[in-house]
C-alpha cells in the first residue's frame, strides 16, 4: 500500500527535510507542531498542519497519545518520526501501528532490540559482526573484575540502558573498578530505571566510523557506504564526512559487508545506522550500536551516492521491496557536512537563539544547506540548538573541504550567532586537512585554543 | 525595588530541580553572585544571578515558565 498522506512528528530542518521527500513523490503531508513552533517553515510548506501541545516536548511532541490521535484525526495512514523526540521509541512505533497506520522505520520490536545495548550486541555476535571486547551481556560487580583481567584495562563501565554518555565511567585498574561499578549501578537505575550493567575495553583514540543501510523488513539490505563521524563534543557530532578517508579497501568492504549481515539478521525495515569504533593503529573496528531511524548526517551519504534516503524510506514504508540493488549503490567523490547550531561558539558554545534578521545562502555545484531558517523567523529557545546543516560535495577530500571553507564564508546568518567560527577554523586546521583525528581530538583542541577570536574574524 | 531580569529567552526555573527547595524565598537575603533561578535555553540551563544585593521579595515569572530576553523573573528589596 503506498503512502498517500504522511504524518510529520519532528520539527526543524528534518520535518523540512521529510516534507520535500515527500512532495517529491506526490505524498500529502500533515505536519506536527507545539504553540512555539506555529511559525515554523515545516507548518508553511506542509499541506496541512496540527498543533499538538504547548512548548515544551514532553507535552507536545513527546506526548504519544497526542501525536497519535492527530495523526490519525487527519487521516494519515503513516506517520514519519524524523529524529530524536520518538524516533528511537518503540512504544511510540506500536502505538502508530495500533492505530491503523504505517510507522517510517523498523518494527517496534527492532527498535526494543537495537535499543537495548547489550541484546544489540547479542545480535551483532550472532551476526559475526565484531564487538568491542567485554561482558557477554549484564554482570554482577564479581564478574566485573573477572572479566577485565581476561580483556585488560582500561575499562569502560556502561548502563545497559543508557544514552547520550550517561551511566559510564572509567577504571584504570581493578581498584577503581570495584569503587565505580556500584555508583554506575546507582545512576543507571536513577536515569533509566534500570540498573543493568556492563563492560567494555576501552579503545585508545578511536575513530567513529558508521555504515548507513536500507532494509526492505523481509530479511534483505543494502549498504550506502560509511560515513566518518569523528570530530565530537561532548559526544555530539559537529562535522561528518562521506567516505572514510585512508581506510583499506578490505576494511571498508568487511564494515560495509557486516553492517548488511546485522541488518538482514534482524530483518530490518527503512534506513538505519550500524555505528563502529575504528582502531586505525590497529586496523580493527567494533560494532558499538544501531540507529534505527535517518541520521542527522545521512545526506553526506546521499552526496556520493545520489539516492534520496528519506524518499527510499517512504517507498518501503509504503511496502515496496528494495528500491535499488547492491550493484547500482556507487560511490563517487568525498562530501563534508558541517552542524551550525545557535551557539557561540567563542562563550563556551552558550545557546544564542535569536531572530533571523538577513539570510544569504550560497549557491553553486556540489552545495546543499538543509535548514528550516527564513528572514524574520524567531528561533524558539525551547529545542535543540540545530539550524542547518551545510554539506558539500566534491571530487577529492581536500576540494571539499576548500569548497566547505568558500561556502561558509559567504553564508550569512543575520542576528544570531551560529558555530560557523569553529568550522571555518577546522577547515584551516593542518591536522583536519591531513584527517589525523579521532574522537578525542576536538575538545583538547578547543582546551588548547586554537579557537579565538581572531580567528574567527 | 530592583529587577531581576532575564538574560535569554528559555524556560524559567526557581528551583535546581523539581524535588528541591527554591533557590530563594521571601525576605532571604541576596549577594551579589547568587544564584536567584535557571533558564533552560535549547536544552542547556544557565544560572541566572543577582547583580546586585539586597533582599529577595518574590519571584515574577512563574516556576517552569516560558520567558523572553529582559523579562522581569524576580523582585528585591
Amino acid at each position: 500500500m503506498a503512502i498517500e498522506t504522511l504524518f510529520i512528528a519532528n520539527r526543524g530542518e528534518i520535518a523540512v527535510r521529510i516534507i520535500r521527500a515527500a512532495q517529491s513523490l506526490g505524498i500529502k503531508t500533515v505536519q506536527a507542531y507545539s504553540e512555539a513552533d506555529a511559525e515554523m517553515l515545516a507548518v508553511k510548506l506542509a499541506d496541512e498542519a496540527v498543533c499538538v501541545g504547548p512548548a515544551p516536548a514532553a507535552k507536545s511532541y513527546l506526548n504519544i497519545p497526542a501525536v497519535v490521535a492527530a495523526a490519525k484525526d487527519a487521516g494519515a495512514d503513516a506517520v514519519h518520526p524524523g529524529y530524536g523526540f520518538l524516533a528511537e521509541n518503540a512504544d511510540f512505533a506500536r502505538a502508530v501501528e495500533d492505530a491503523g497506520m504505517i510507522f517510517v522505520g523498523p518494527k517496534a520490536e527492532t527498535i526494543e532490540r537495537m535499543g537495548d545495548k547489550v541484546a544489540a550486541r547479542i545480535a551483532a555476535k550472532e551476526a559475526d559482526v565484531p564487538t568491542v571486547p567485554g561482558s557477554d551481556g549484564r554482570i554482577s560487580a564479581d564478574e566485573a573484575l573477572r572479566v577485565a583481567d581476561e580483556i585488560g584495562y582500561p575499562v569502560m563501565i556502561k548502563a545497559a540502558a543508557g544514552g547520550g554518555g550517561r551511566g559510564i565511567r572509567i577504571a584504570q585498574d581493578a581498584a577503581e573498578l570495584s569503587r565505580l561499578a556500584p555508583q554506575a549501578r546507582a545512576e543507571a537505575e536513577a536515569a533509566f530505571g534500570d540498573g543493568g550493567l556492563y563492560l567494555e575495553k576501552v579503545i585508545v583514540n578511536p575513530r567513529h566510523i558508521e555504515v548507513q543501510i536500507l532494509g526492505d523488513g523481509t530479511g534483505a539490505a543494502v549498504h550506502c557506504y560509511e560515513r566518518e563521524c569523528s570530530l565530537q563534543r561532548r559526544r555530539q557530532k559537529v562535522w561528518e564526512e562521506a567516505p572514510a578517508f585512508g581506510l583499506p579497501d578490505a576494511t571498508r568492504e568487511a564494515m560495509c559487508n557486516a553492517a548488511v549481515a546485522l541488518a538482514e539478521a534482524v530483518n530490518y525495515r527503512g534506513a538505519g545506522t550500524i555505528e563502529y569504533l575504528y582502531d586505525a593503529a590497529a586496523d580493527e573496528f567494533y560494532f558499538i550500536e544501531m540507529n534505527t531511524r535517518i541520521q542527522v548526517e545521512h545526506p553526506v551519504t546521499e552526496m556520493i551516492t545520489g539516492l534520496d534516503l528519506v524518499a527510499m524510506m517512504l517507498l518501503i514504508a509504503g511496502g515496496e521491496t528494495l528500491p535499488v540493488t547492491q550493484d547500482q549503490i556507487t560511490c563517487t567523490g568525498h562530501a563534508i557536512e558541517v552542524r551550525l547550531n545557535a551557539e557561540d561558539p567563542l562563550m563556551q558554545f552558550l545557546p544564542f537563539p535569536g531572530k533571523v534578521a538577513s539570510l544569504s545562502i550560497p549557491e553553486g555545484n556540489g552545495l546543499r544547506f538543509d535548514h528550516f531558517l527564513y528572514e524574520g523567523y524567531q528561533i524558539p529557545p525551547f529545542y535543540d540548538s540545530l539550524l542547518g546543516k551545510m554539506i558539500v560535495h566534491a571530487p577529492t577530500r581536500e576540494a571539499a573541504i576548500d569548497l566547505m571553507a568558500e561556502t561558509l564564508k559567504d553564508l550569512e546568518i543575520g542576528g544570531l550567532k551560529t558555530t560557523t567560527p569553529l568550522h571555518l577554523a577546522l577547515a584551516a586546521d593542518p591536522g583536519v586537512r591531513a584527517g589525523d583525528f579521532h574522537t578525542q581530538w576536538l575538545e583538547p583542541w578547543l582546551d588548547a585554543g586554537n579557537l579565538t577570536a581572531t580567528d574567527a574574524a | 525595588m530592583t529587577d531581576i531580569v532575564s538574560p535569554l529567552p528559555g524556560t524559567f526555573y526557581h528551583k535546581p530541580d523539581p524535588n528541591s527547595a527554591p533557590f530563594k524565598s521571601a525576605g532571604d537575603a541576596v549577594t551579589v553572585g547568587d544564584t536567584i533561578g535557571l533558564i533552560e535555553v535549547m536544552k542547556t540551563f544557565i544560572e541566572v544571578k543577582a547583580e546586585a544585593a539586597g533582599t529577595f521579595s518574590d519571584y515574577v515569572a512563574a516556576d517552569a515558565t516560558p520567558v523572553s530576553a529582559g523579562d522581569v523573573l524576580a523582585k528585591m528589596g
